[in-house]
């Protein structure tokens, strides 16, 4: 079952297209990651997903239309946005007795549980934590609801390196049992290439590549060429060519492993590797549609 | 709330759909104000303050109170009673003014603080609508204030009450006068009609207007809760050279006790069974009025909020 299904997405500000037609669907289960530049529309897109913004097009998000009943999705869906945004006047024991009050599906304990594992006291006010507190706390709250769906957008956004594995790990480890979806967006690729199950390139408010990881991991490949192969590695058609300390690395898609494996070293790229080269190739096709 | 899941452990997608029962509104309405007053903790801190320094600065005054009270039993029983309840009326205005104009700042901030500190982010990711998140907002001015002003009202008073009985019966006077002519139990009804007619009913159309400029600006909430209405007056004035705005918008923050009352000479003074008019006051058509404006405002004030992010 689709948990989220969008259709011809749309939306400006002013003349600034945002969201240009954007189709977009993710089945339940599935940890989602949407990479692309800033002011590519990833929070745009998660805005309209979350019923923060509206939009024109079709959009379903666990079956309800978002725009119309935020509240009711609500009860299904967790958000977390770029920076923390609990009220600073806030104290823990408030924060777990208002959502246990508010949310249906808030389990207490649970919440209590991952504090516990934190130096987060019940009486301190949000004011007085840190930023990677905040973050841990609102994660214990939010890990403690047994939603569908978890979107979260830039989590680890200005926390440290200690933190931000801390942060995957829990998400992985207490949370994710393979019901839930989960959607991320972020700028730190690397620490979730190995978290994702899919992967989506969003750029200039449209999707421009999409791949689950297992495909990613069989169809990509990077090789750092031996200078006597180069002739026959690009004669592979590379995605992509780049030096790196003056050896030539070639990104390929859809060439066997074995085929590649005699011309160099071959790895899987990161993320952000292949992200650059998606980007890349689009702009020059788009300069060569606009020469044509 | 774990009953479906334990019961049919098996089958999550089957407990998903039935646990995805509507929480109960009342519930989402009692925590989302509850949630209001821990934010605004002025809203009772603020008047207890107050209340502190005229309690101590009325306590200091009761040195001169045997005196005082000696001279009160030589006058006639009508100057005796205003002689007496005045202090006690006093305390009442104080807390209806102190707490009047916490309502109104709060109004104007409700929905303009949220977006300032991003906070409706975390709202807005709660399962409660934005009508309820505007009725909890609404609550505290119309009904949590006038709720808190006469608490706070009749504790002062019983304190005051307390302590100028202690002293005058340590001077040896009989307290039968204060207690006989302060009428303290129809002082208290009146207070509380006056609160019910005038600050919640005849009020709420203010404070509706202001919570749903604090959802539309974007800035300076307070600029256009106020300045449309004296620009209205201005150009009323230069090119009608009439001023039915002015008057009525006077008439909405004086004006309603005139009508809920016949004759306004202190609290202490009316008897409620002869003075107030509740007839005439559910009668006048200008409450009526104003309740269905600040309804209308209160639904736009919602739908307002559902395209407001952070600021």
């Amino acid at each position: 079952m689709a948990c989220i299904e969008a259709q011809g997405l749309r939306k400006t500000f002013g003349a600034t297209v945002a969201l240009d037609n954007l189709d977009l669907k993710v089945d339940e289960g599935r940890i989602l990651g949407l990479i692309g530049p800033n002011g590519a529309g990833k929070t745009t897109a998660l805005n309209a997903i979350l019923g923060l913004t509206p939009y024109d097009g079709r959009l379903n998000v666990l079956g309800r239309n978002p725009w119309t009943d935020r509240d009711q999705l609500m009860r299904d869906v967790c958000f977390m946005a770029d920076v923390a945004v609990l009220p600073r006047w806030l104290k823990v024991s408030q924060a777990l007795e208002y959502v246990a009050g508010i949310h249906p599906r808030f389990d207490r304990a649970k919440a209590e549980g991952f504090l516990s594992r934190t130096n987060i006291r019940h009486s301190h006010k949000v004011r007085e934590l840190s930023k990677g507190m905040v973050t841990q706390l609102h994660l214990a709250l939010i890990m403690a609801i047994d939603a569908r769906l978890l979107v979260l957008d830039e989590p680890t956004l200005g926390l440290d390196i200690l933190f931000r594995k801390q942060f995957y790990d829990s998400l992985l480890n207490d949370y994710f049992d393979r019901s839930r979806t989960i959607l991320v967006t972020t700028h730190q690729v690397e620490e979730v290439q190995h978290v994702l199950t899919d992967l989506m390139f969003i750029d200039r408010g449209r999707i421009v590549f999409s791949c689950n990881m297992d495909d990613f991991e069989s169809r990509y490949f990077e090789v750092t060429v031996r200078p006597e192969q180069l002739a026959a590695a690009r004669a592979l058609k590379p995605m992509q060519e780049r030096q790196v300390f003056g050896r030539s690395v070639l990104l390929f898609s859809g060439i066997d492993r074995a085929q590649l494996a005699p011309l160099g070293e071959v790895r899987t790229p990161s993320i952000a590797d292949l992200f650059v080269a998606v980007i890349e190739q689009q702009n020059a096709n788009a300069a060569q549609g606009a020469t044509r | 709330m774990n009953t479906q899941s334990t019961a049919i452990p098996e089958s999550r997608i089957a407990s998903q759909v039935s646990a995805s029962v509507a929480p109960d509104p009342m519930r989402l309405l009692f925590w989302s104000v509850r949630r209001e007053l821990w934010e605004n903790r002025a809203l009772y801190i603020a008047p207890l303050a107050v209340a502190v320094l005229f309690l101590a600065g009325f306590l200091v005054s009761l040195v001169r109170y045997p005196a005082k009270m000696r001279a009160i039993q030589a006058l006639a029983p009508m100057q005796q009673r205003d002689a007496i309840a005045q202090p006690y009326e006093f305390a009442a205005m104080l807390m209806m003014g102190v707490l009047f104009v916490i309502a109104i700042f709060y109004s104007i901030d409700a929905f303009q603080g949220e977006r300032r500190d991003r906070s409706i982010l975390f709202w807005k990711s709660m399962p409660v609508s934005d009508l309820t998140t505007v009725l909890s907002k609404a609550a505290i001015p119309i009904v949590v204030v006038p709720a808190l002003t006469f608490v706070f009202t009749i504790a002062m008073q019983w304190i005051m009450l307390m302590f100028s009985s202690l002293v005058l019966l340590t001077s040896g006077i009989s307290p039968s006068t204060l207690w006989t002519q302060l009428q303290w139990i129809p002082m208290s009804f009146m207070l509380l009609y006056h609160l019910v007619t005038g600050h919640m009913l005849w009020y709420a159309p203010i404070y509706c207007w202001l919570l749903l400029v604090s959802a539309w600006a974007r800035r300076a909430a307070i600029l256009w809760a106020f300045v449309p209405m004296m620009a209205i007056g201005v150009i009323e004035k230069l090119v009608f050279n009439t001023s039915y705005f002015g008057g009525f918008v006077e008439n909405r923050v004086a004006g309603g006790a005139d009508i809920v009352e016949s004759s306004v000479r202190g609290l202490a003074q009316l008897s409620p069974m002869t003075h107030i008019t509740p007839g005439r006051f559910l009668e006048n058509p200008g409450l009526w009025g104003g309740l269905l404006f600040g309804g209308l405002f209160l639904a736009a004030a919602a739908r307002i909020r559902r395209y407001r992010g952070p600021m």
